[in-house]
């Protein structure tokens, strides 16, 4: 049972990062989903500090603002103190992130957290937080079903706003013209991230939440040129890497966290030599490589 | 030589625009009439692109405002349409050229509603306009430059506005392109539609614009193309390249010189 448990959750954390990763990668922000992966950190530790409990409900808000917070601070730097993007990304996550720890470390006491959870996450231990109704019924872990909602949320989101979201992606111009409101749905998918992010970082730990946010849809991309084909091919890759990656762990006694972002990256590894259209072992059209 | 219309199809109020403080646009200040196929001519940093952007309010504006059919923008964006230059998007997106035309259709659906079948045959009819039906299922990496440029034309059209916004839709495209585009702008223009084209090659300009607006910052002249592309206007809206221009005049007037800059 413990295993089907963990596979479950590295599924819906997969299957929510690999959704919104493709977006991410299409309007070349992966960097952005790491950067927010990081600076929900005291977020979280706040949210943690008012409410005393590690209930998931104020986590999310919290993390949810720090996450859209963190977007507003990189556009704000890169267009008004007119530094790079990538600076502007990497002073403003190191900076929350270090806050973060610092919260952390100041009211160790009082916080149910560790940097190493934070980092790392333990998805073994997904199966001992159980969720005990009062009447004593035991509803499966907690984990589970916080995952379970944000990812109908994402997949909500993603089914309702699709052609918004395929659109400012693509063409931002052209959509604030027709009257499609590219900050909306800039923000929109920003919160989604980060709940995304929060939500996934006990399990696999806010550097891997990474491997899963890039990895599974660049994979697709390299395999597809169809984009709900994409959408639909990296939440697979996802899941296949859960599963692999579970399995891997037990047989090498290692860490599942770190088995399963292997797996992405192994799972990249192939499509970049056997992708039928792209794959530089397969492919007969010359690769050209991108010109700068 | 600023020609004022009544009932004019854009009213552009002293319009200031500014990049970092540093003004790109002065004080334009202009009106066009309805059913004109208009050029919006300068050289290079003029500001070309700016002003049409700005007239759709993609970008702040320092001072004054924009009415287009005597309203707020923002209250008419279902009756316009743009055409972004071809480069300001990134062509390897898994999508294809039959998603991209449909995107032409998303602004009048709103939200929750799916492209219908009404919508799948105005998105087919417009690749059709544009010579382009072929390509439906092409995927859009692997189009060329004229190609990548009917596509954009095709999602406008799909679109059915009354007011196009065109960003350089004749750079780096073909011969033919250029001419089936020319020929369907004029078809829109005898339809009562009005296209707004920033254009850079001073020859083709006379023989395609109803209506010309000279800019390089300030306004030079927004009137009919003959009466606005006089050597006196084109040398006050070239500046500095004074004696260039002298010559830019006589070839004009031999119409043999291709004057296109090189992107």
């Amino acid at each position: 049972m413990n295993a089907f448990w963990i596979i479950l959750t590295g599924s819906l954390v997969a299957s929510c990062c690999s959704l919104l990763g493709c977006y991410l990668i299409l309007r070349r922000m992966a960097m952005v989903g790491d950067a927010i992966s990081h600076a929900v950190l005291p977020g979280i530790v706040i949210a943690f500090l008012l409410t005393g409990s590690r209930d998931s409900v104020p986590m999310l808000i919290g993390a949810g603002l720090l996450g859209v917070l963190t977007t507003f601070l990189i556009e704000f730097f890169h267009r008004y103190a007119r530094v790079q993007s990538d600076a502007a990304i990497g002073v403003t996550f190191t900076w929350l992130f270090a806050i973060g720890i610092i919260l952390i470390s100041v009211f160790a006491g009082q916080v149910d957290l560790d940097q190493d959870c934070v980092l790392y996450g333990e998805i073994a231990y997904v199966p001992l937080d159980l969720w005990i109704t009062e009447g004593g019924l035991s509803m499966g872990p907690r984990t589970v079903w916080t995952l379970g909602i944000v990812t109908i949320l994402i997949l909500s989101f993603i089914i309702i706003g699709y052609k918004e979201l395929f659109l400012t992606a693509f063409d931002p111009g052209y959509a604030a013209a027709i009257g499609v409101s590219t900050s909306l749905w800039y923000y929109l998918l920003m919160t989604a991230v980060s709940l995304t992010t929060v939500a996934s970082f006990e399990s696999v730990g806010a550097i891997l939440v990474v491997a899963l946010l890039v990895a599974p849809p660049a994979t697709a991309y390299l395999l597809t040129d169809n984009f709900k084909t994409m959408l639909i091919l990296s939440v697979m890759l996802g899941v296949v890497a859960a599963i692999t990656g579970y399995y891997l762990a037990v047989w090498i006694d290692g860490s599942i966290a770190g088995a399963i972002a292997t797996v992405t990256g192994i799972e990249f590894m192939l499509a970049f030599l056997f992708s039928p259209s792209r794959g530089i072992l397969i492919s007969k059209k010359l690769i050209q490589p991108v010109q700068h | 030589m600023i020609l004022q219309v009544d009932n004019p199809v854009v009213e552009v109020h002293d319009l200031t625009v500014s990049y970092d403080r540093k003004p790109v646009l002065w004080g334009v200040d202009l009106t066009l009439p309805a059913g004109a196929l208009v050029g919006v001519i300068g050289p290079n940093g003029a500001g070309k692109s700016t002003l049409i952007k700005a007239m759709m309010d993609l970008l702040p504006s320092g001072s004054g405002y924009v009415r287009i059919f005597d309203k707020p923008i923002n209250e008419v964006r279902k009756r316009i349409s743009y055409v972004p230059q071809r480069e300001s998007v990134d062509w390897d997106f898994p999508a294809s050229v039959f998603d991209v035309v449909l995107m032409g259709r998303y602004g009048n659906l709103g939200l929750f509603k799916r492209p219908r079948q009404a919508d799948k045959d105005a998105a087919l009819e417009a690749l059709e306009k544009v010579g382009m039906q072929a390509f439906a299922d092409r995927q859009i990496s692997q189009l060329s430059g004229g190609q990548q440029q009917r596509v954009f034309l095709a999602r406008a059209l799909a679109q059915n506005a009354d007011l196009y916004f065109m960003d350089e839709p004749f750079a780096g495209v073909d011969i033919a392109t250029e001419t089936a585009i020319i020929e369907l702008l004029r078809t829109m223009r005898d339809q009562g539609k009005t296209v707004i084209v920033v254009h850079h090659d001073l020859q083709s300009a006379a023989n395609y614009f109803d209506w010309v607006v000279l800019l390089n910052m300030r306004l030079v002249a927004s009137g009919p193309t003959e009466k606005v592309l006089t050597q006196e206007l084109l040398e006050q809206t070239y500046g500095g390249k004074l004696t260039v221009l002298t010559k830019v005049g006589d070839l004009l007037r031999k119409q043999e010189f291709p004057m296109r800059e090189k992107r």
